[in-house]
């Protein structure tokens, strides 16, 4: 097959690069140039561009570098500033596998004559007896990454390969040193590529938005203290809410940005047993009962019960009471065994 | 290695081959002749002779004097010591227009200088240069290129000069002359200007030299000090064979230029008129009478540039689209967005560019290996459309 491997500049893609041209694939690689700003820790900094171009030289395959700046703004940074604005807690790199890697690149790739688009994420592509594409878990717990590309639908699997999604990293780590490849000690990125260490999240939401101060309330709607931005305060968080030590533990319930209002309360007000979930997508046909659900990228799955409107919108009712998901994060849905994703949306407001 | 015989090279503007006669002249300065100009024996005294004759024939195709030739590591180390240098030792603001090459622009937007606006063909707006000119009095440098790297437009250097010497009086003028060796008579722009920059491998000569043409002497700081070479105009052991085969390279494109200039106009025209002739909405960039012979610049509706480039590269035929970033991807043309293009019809931009190995061949061929690739990516883009609905 003729395949684009998607390489960041990381030590997974790098391998992946390697795997897909020892299974006898025509591979070109390619690096995403995305943000234009200042970045350490991300995947589109020219130091980046710089580790994969060397290891597709060392590779002997074709490198090349696509921009698409505009799109990643579209589809990645607008929206990140917008859910801040809205009180919500978006999750950037599932909104640039959804709107970049596995759509524009992909659709690029498609209208260049690729077979498939690969990349170095930890999960695997099966196929069922009747020949339907299944999205699983990576081979590595640790490192799984099902999570961030459960948005993918039947004909992009189709078209999909992770070649590293079976192995376990420190295997990954072991070829890439074999190979002498330059990425293979290199650390795992941890954060929001386009947001510095340095500056952090106030400092990027700070040059875009007007932040604005908030009182904190408990439930009975006394002042208990202030934050610098209500923007920056999301369902669930505990520290950084300018209340006095001591006294019992006490979370944020809900963010009203509307009225620059944060309201606080104990564990046992955060528990829900209900969550609205929409802009649903499925790894094949919507699926209705029981389902085990994961809201964030490593997080436990808890058991549900799920039932949907339509495609796109539905409600899953918990089995045992949990802590409230923070409005916009994304929950996956997984099947019994916690292996299969099944499909995955967004927490509503 | 690429195999060169199999490629179909239309990327001159970014860099040519080497003419034969520039290779020959340079050898000997690696193996043999090898001593530092700048020495105290007879070795060295073999290296400053073929430094300075060189000089001598760089000036001659210039129209200048042999002490107005400094020569550099590269045009924009030109350009930088121009901008840079100019400001150094005068102060005051530099002005450039906004489809300058990056090596003038940057420095400019550095010195928190004046960008003016371009015409629809990517010349300075002369109205604009004179409306900006008389608004500041602090004007120190301005710079204007003589072509355009991205599009080939040329710049009537007279009129620049008219409008400069009127209401800048004290300001130094100074062209990017980079892209214009191969196409005009440089005799004929030295007279309007005070500096001057040419880079040796656009021309058929080697990478890393450039020249700094200083007319009317010294009147700008120097950018890298050092040892004092080039009578302290540019420090740094001297690229003895480089600046060698620069002079072999120069003279040369310019005892051919004439002859050239007709061939390579004719190849321009049938490669933008056979594009034209298999493919709709292929807009020339830049009317023929404005630019250079060897500049085929075109927006392509419906297709990507990157895409284009990319199944070009997979049949061997080399182009470009903008100035490619640090990282190597393509961004978007600054030079295109000044001249007011669209950026949509920007988007699909492709810059073919000819110069002296270019056959009628190459032109046949990348015609033939062109319209192939664009149909496909238009047709991928229709059933992309399609799907969606």
């Amino acid at each position: 097959m003729k395949v684009l491997c998607a390489m960041s500049g990381g030590v997974d893609s790098s391998v992946a690069a390697h795997l897909l041209q020892g299974a006898g694939h025509d591979v070109v690689g390619v690096t995403m140039k995305l943000w234009g700003g200042a970045t350490d820790t991300g995947c589109c900094s020219v130091s980046d561009v710089d580790d994969a171009r060397r290891v597709a030289q060392q590779l002997d395959i074709d490198h090349l570098v696509f921009n698409f700046g505009d799109d990643f703004d579209r589809g990645v940074v607008g929206p990140y500033v917008d859910a801040h604005v809205a009180g919500q807690t978006p999750n950037p790199c599932i909104e640039c596998n959804r709107t970049v890697k596995f759509a524009r690149l992909a659709e690029r790739a498609d209208a260049l004559g690729f077979d498939a688009v690969a990349t170095g994420h930890h999960a695997q592509v099966g196929r069922t007896a009747d020949g339907r594409y299944t999205l699983l878990r990576g081979a590595d717990p640790a490192k799984d990454q099902s999570y961030v590309v459960h948005m993918l639908d039947q004909a992009r699997l189709a078209r999909t390969l992770f070649p590293v999604g079976s192995m376990a990293k420190s295997q990954v780590r072991s070829i890439a040193a074999d190979l002498d490849l330059r990425t293979a000690a290199k650390p795992d990125s941890q954060d929001v590529c386009f947001i510095t260490s340095t500056g952090g999240r106030t400092a990027f939401l700070g040059d875009r938005i007007e932040m604005r101060p908030g009182r904190v309330v408990d439930t009975a709607g006394d002042e208990v203290g202030t934050v610098p931005a209500v923007e920056m305060v999301t369902v669930g968080q505990r520290k950084g809410l300018g209340l006095p030590g001591g006294g019992p533990k006490r979370y944020v319930l809900d963010v009203d940005v509307a009225r620059a209002k944060v309201i606080v309360g104990d564990d046992a007000d955060l528990m829900r047993s209900t969550e609205q979930v929409r802009d649903l997508t499925w790894i094949d046909e919507p699926v209705d009962g029981t389902v085990r659900v994961q809201a964030s990228a490593h997080g436990a799955t808890h058991l549900a019960e799920l039932s949907i409107v339509d495609r796109t919108a539905g409600e899953i009712t918990w089995l045992n009471p949990q802590r409230r998901i923070a409005p916009g994060q994304s929950v996956v849905f997984y099947d019994d065994a916690d292996r299969g994703v099944l499909g995955g949306g967004r927490v509503a407001h | 290695m690429a195999d060169t015989a199999a490629l179909t090279y239309l990327d001159h503007a970014a860099s040519t081959p080497m003419r034969a006669g520039a290779i020959e002249a340079m050898t000997p300065f690696f193996a043999e002749q090898y001593a530092n100009a700048s020495g105290a024996h007879r070795f060295a005294r073999q290296s400053r002779k073929a430094v300075d004759e060189s000089r001598d024939r760089v000036a001659a195709v210039l129209g200048c004097q042999p002490n107005e030739v400094v020569f550099t590591g590269c045009g924009t180390e030109s350009d930088n010591m121009a901008v840079f240098g100019a400001v150094h030792a005068h102060g005051g603001r530099p002005v450039c227009s906004a489809a300058e090459h990056h090596a003038v622009l940057h420095p400019v937007e550095q010195l928190d200088g004046i960008v003016v606006g371009v015409d629809a063909a990517g010349a300075i707006d002369i109205d604009a240069l004179r409306t900006a000119l008389v608004a500041a009095s602090d004007v120190s440098i301005v710079s204007v290129m003589a072509v355009n790297n991205e599009v080939g437009t040329v710049t009537d250097l007279e009129e620049v000069a008219a409008v400069v010497r009127r209401h800048a009086p004290n300001a130094l003028l100074h062209t990017d002359a980079v892209q214009a060796a191969c196409w005009l008579d440089l005799r004929t722009l030295t007279p309007h200007v005070d500096l001057l920059s040419l880079s040796a491998h656009k021309f058929g000569g080697p990478k890393g030299v450039g020249v700094l043409a200083e007319i009317g002497g010294p009147r700008i700081a120097p950018l890298i000090v050092g040892g004092g070479q080039e009578r302290d105009r540019r420090s740094g052991t001297h690229n003895t064979g480089g600046i060698v085969a620069a002079a072999v390279a120069l003279e040369e494109t310019d005892a051919e230029r004439s002859t050239e200039g007709v061939r390579l106009r004719e190849l321009s025209n049938r490669l933008v008129k056979g594009l034209q002739a298999q493919l709709s909405d292929v807009i020339e960039t830049v009317p023929v009478e404005r630019k250079v012979a060897g500049s085929a610049h075109v927006c392509i509706a419906g297709v990507e540039s990157e895409s284009l480039l990319f199944l070009l590269d997979q049949a061997n035929v080399c182009a470009s689209a903008a100035s490619a970033c640090a990282s190597g991807a393509m961004d978007p043309s600054h030079v295109l967005a000044a001249m007011g293009v669209d950026r949509d019809v920007a988007l699909g931009s492709l810059r073919l560019s000819l110069g002296h190995t270019t056959t009628a061949a190459d032109v046949d061929r990348a015609i033939d290996v062109i319209v192939p690739a664009v149909e496909q990516l238009r047709t991928a883009a229709t059933q992309r459309t399609a799907q969606r609905r």
